[in-house]
């Protein structure tokens, strides 16, 4: 199975290039040669944020496999971006979850 | 209303930031001409309260009336949601879309979705999008609505913030004027939530929408303009579909209006003498008396005499039925059914309780724009009295009172006391300071026989007779005789009489006696 990704960035901040270094490394280790990566700059391409209704940068989504995903963040928490890829060894979702909601 | 504005404008001094007409009628007046220009305001207010409304009417204005492109950025409402909810109030969002007038930045969150956090960001795709969307358009208005929508969205709120602050911030740089409106939780204490208020607290308006007797009554209130006038203090506002919002700048226009020295009749020519050759065409008329004294007798004159003369006349009955204001005429000699038909005369009969004050103000309004009378009668006024609290009940009538005298059109309010004999009421107090004139009807008991004494209490910038006559009615109406001769007191409801006169009626008496 295919891995389309696609992650929003904007322009060469630190967080963008982190988030392309992490994103680079996860990929190389858990799915080699199964994957497409796009890096799409928003201040280029405001237009694609818009459909994809992108708030933050960076952004990633899994394109495929269904369902789509985003994950948000300079992509440093590993754990967390296998989960949000379905590549996780074990169910993190209870944590996750409660930290999602707990800034609200 | 739009000179007063431009009076406003031109009333700013220098210095003072140039204001963005909104087109929100009423809203501009308070606002001394308009927004903040390059500025972001801020709009908080409970759920409910109108705040979407406002905005949203704000931006279609700049493009239906301004030629001025605008961008909602929306938060909690989908563009869809949006579009659709406004569709009665006649603003065709979609059709703006098409034309490129207007574009949408959906920052909602997508339904079921879970956003997954791994390590930091900021919210520099949002800023692009809206940047982007404000270029495309070229717009020069720019709402946020429901900015309080975003915080459960990411779990740093501190990043909310600042990323909010650097959309401030880069909207001031793009020289665009926003709304951004913010939901409250309670009607008093704090600006808003969220701390938004910390760095858009230059320009703040607070919408309200209090229980008052049991009806919700809008408030709007500038809380403060930074460098622009604006009034102080809360006004009633209402919106409906129709006219979007309505705000009512009540004493914001009292003060402006021209007064003329064109007469016109009261309908009863002695009436017409005792106020020095009779009323003023733009002044307002307040007969005031006990049930039975005549006053809508007073009004049928008043509308017979403007027939007569060939104005329109719009009768506002709120006590009596069509029927029974139609009867009541015929059986004075005025034939009010062929008026109507000829087109001269309208008559609306509207209950107090059918809606709020607001409204009310709203309707009557929007019956004088449209039927453009010469004369207008309110019969009772004080029965709207019953269905508010004393405040809103002011500004309805400053408000109808403003409305009329800025027509340029005569106005005659009845007001029912509630004791037969002398004393006040509310309505009175409330209102005599607005009217021009006063025209008290009242029972005086002499020598045990109920009589009527009519008196011209205050004729605002003339002479008047301020005897208090008698009169009687009629089949053919009112006839005002001779004035009380030695009697005082008849306006307290307590009438004596000086000694020489009591007398000379015993004398009278005797000379009666000794002649049968």
């Amino acid at each position: 199975m295919i891995y389309k990704l696609r992650l929003y960035v904007t322009g060469r901040t630190h967080n963008s290039l982190r988030a392309i270094e992490n994103l680079r490394r996860v990929c190389e280790e858990d799915l080699r040669g199964r994957y497409e990566i796009e890096v799409i700059d928003v201040l280029e391409h405001p237009k694609l944020a818009e459909n994809e209704r992108i708030m933050a940068t960076p952004t990633l989504v899994k394109k495929l496999p269904v369902p789509v995903r985003k994950i948000i963040g300079d992509l440093s928490d590993r754990d967390k971006v296998l989960f949000g890829l379905d590549l996780s060894p074990f169910d993190i979702a209870g944590e996750n979850q409660s930290e999602a909601n707990g800034g609200a | 209303m739009s000179y007063q504005t431009d009076r406003h404008m031109s009333d700013r001094k220098p210095g003072h930031l140039e204001a963005m007409e909104t087109g929100i009628t009423g809203f501009d007046q308070i606002a001394m001409g308009g927004l903040p220009k390059g500025r972001t305001t801020l709009v908080a207010g409970t759920a409910g309260s109108g705040k979407t409304v406002i905005a949203l009417e704000f931006l279609a204005n700049g493009v239906t009336k301004f030629d001025e492109p605008g961008v909602i950025v929306t938060f909690e409402e989908t563009p869809l949601d949006l579009i659709r909810n406004v569709e009665s109030f006649g603003w065709d969002l979609q059709q703006m879309l098409d034309d490129n007038k207007l574009a949408i930045v959906n920052a909602t969150p997508e339904p079921g979705e879970a956003v997954i956090e791994s390590g930091s960001y900021d919210l520099s795709a949002l800023v692009a999008r809206i940047e982007h969307a404000i270029r495309e358009i070229g717009a020069k208005r720019v709402i946020l609505d429901a900015v309080g929508a975003l915080f459960p969205q990411f779990s740093d709120s501190s990043v909310v913030r600042n990323e909010l602050r650097r959309i401030h911030n880069g909207l001031r740089g793009m020289g665009v004027t926003t709304l951004i409106t913010l939901e409250r939780t309670e009607e008093e204490g704090g600006v808003g939530r969220f701390g938004v208020e910390e760095f858009v607290a230059d320009n703040v308006v607070i919408l309200r929408n209090r229980l008052d007797n049991e009806k919700r009554r809008r408030t709007i209130e500038i809380l403060k303009f930074r460098g622009a006038p604006h009034q102080k203090g809360e006004y009633p506002f209402t919106i409906d579909v129709d006219d979007g919002v309505t705000v009512i700048p009540l004493s914001a226009i009292e003060l402006k209006q021209k007064s003329s020295d064109i007469r016109v009749s009261s309908g009863v020519a002695e009436l017409d003498r005792m106020c020095g050759g009779g009323m003023y065409r733009d002044s307002i008329i307040l007969v005031s008396g006990a049930t039975g004294t005549g006053k809508t007798l007073t009004v049928t004159e008043y509308i017979k005499a403007a027939i007569r003369s060939g104005e329109r006349a719009l009768l506002f009955g709120s006590e009596e039925s069509r029927e029974q204001i139609m009867r009541n005429a015929s059986n004075w000699g005025a034939d009010f059914e062929q008026a109507e038909k000829d087109g001269i005369l309208r008559i609306v009969c509207r209950y107090p309780e059918v809606m709020s004050l607001e409204d009310h103000l709203i309707q009557m309004k929007r019956d004088i724009r449209d039927f453009r009378p010469a004369r207008v009668a309110v019969d009772s006024m004080s029965a709207f009295e019953r269905v508010s609290s004393g405040k809103s009940f002011r500004e309805f009538v400053i408000g109808l009172t403003s409305h009329i005298k800025h027509l340029e059109t005569t106005g005659l309010f009845t007001n029912t006391t509630s004791m037969l004999m002398g004393g006040e009421s509310i309505t009175e107090t409330h209102i005599s300071t607005i009217t021009d004139t006063i025209i008290l009807l009242r029972y005086v008991e002499l020598q045990g026989v109920m009589r009527r004494g009519l008196t011209v209490l205050k004729m605002r910038g003339t002479w008047h007779e301020k005897d208090i006559r008698e009169y009687v009615i009629d089949n053919h109406g009112m006839h005002i005789q001779e004035p009380f001769k030695g009697v005082h007191g008849i306006l307290t409801g307590v009438p004596t009489y000086s000694y020489a006169q009591e007398r000379r009626r015993l004398d009278d008496m005797f000379e009666d006696e000794s002649r049968s």
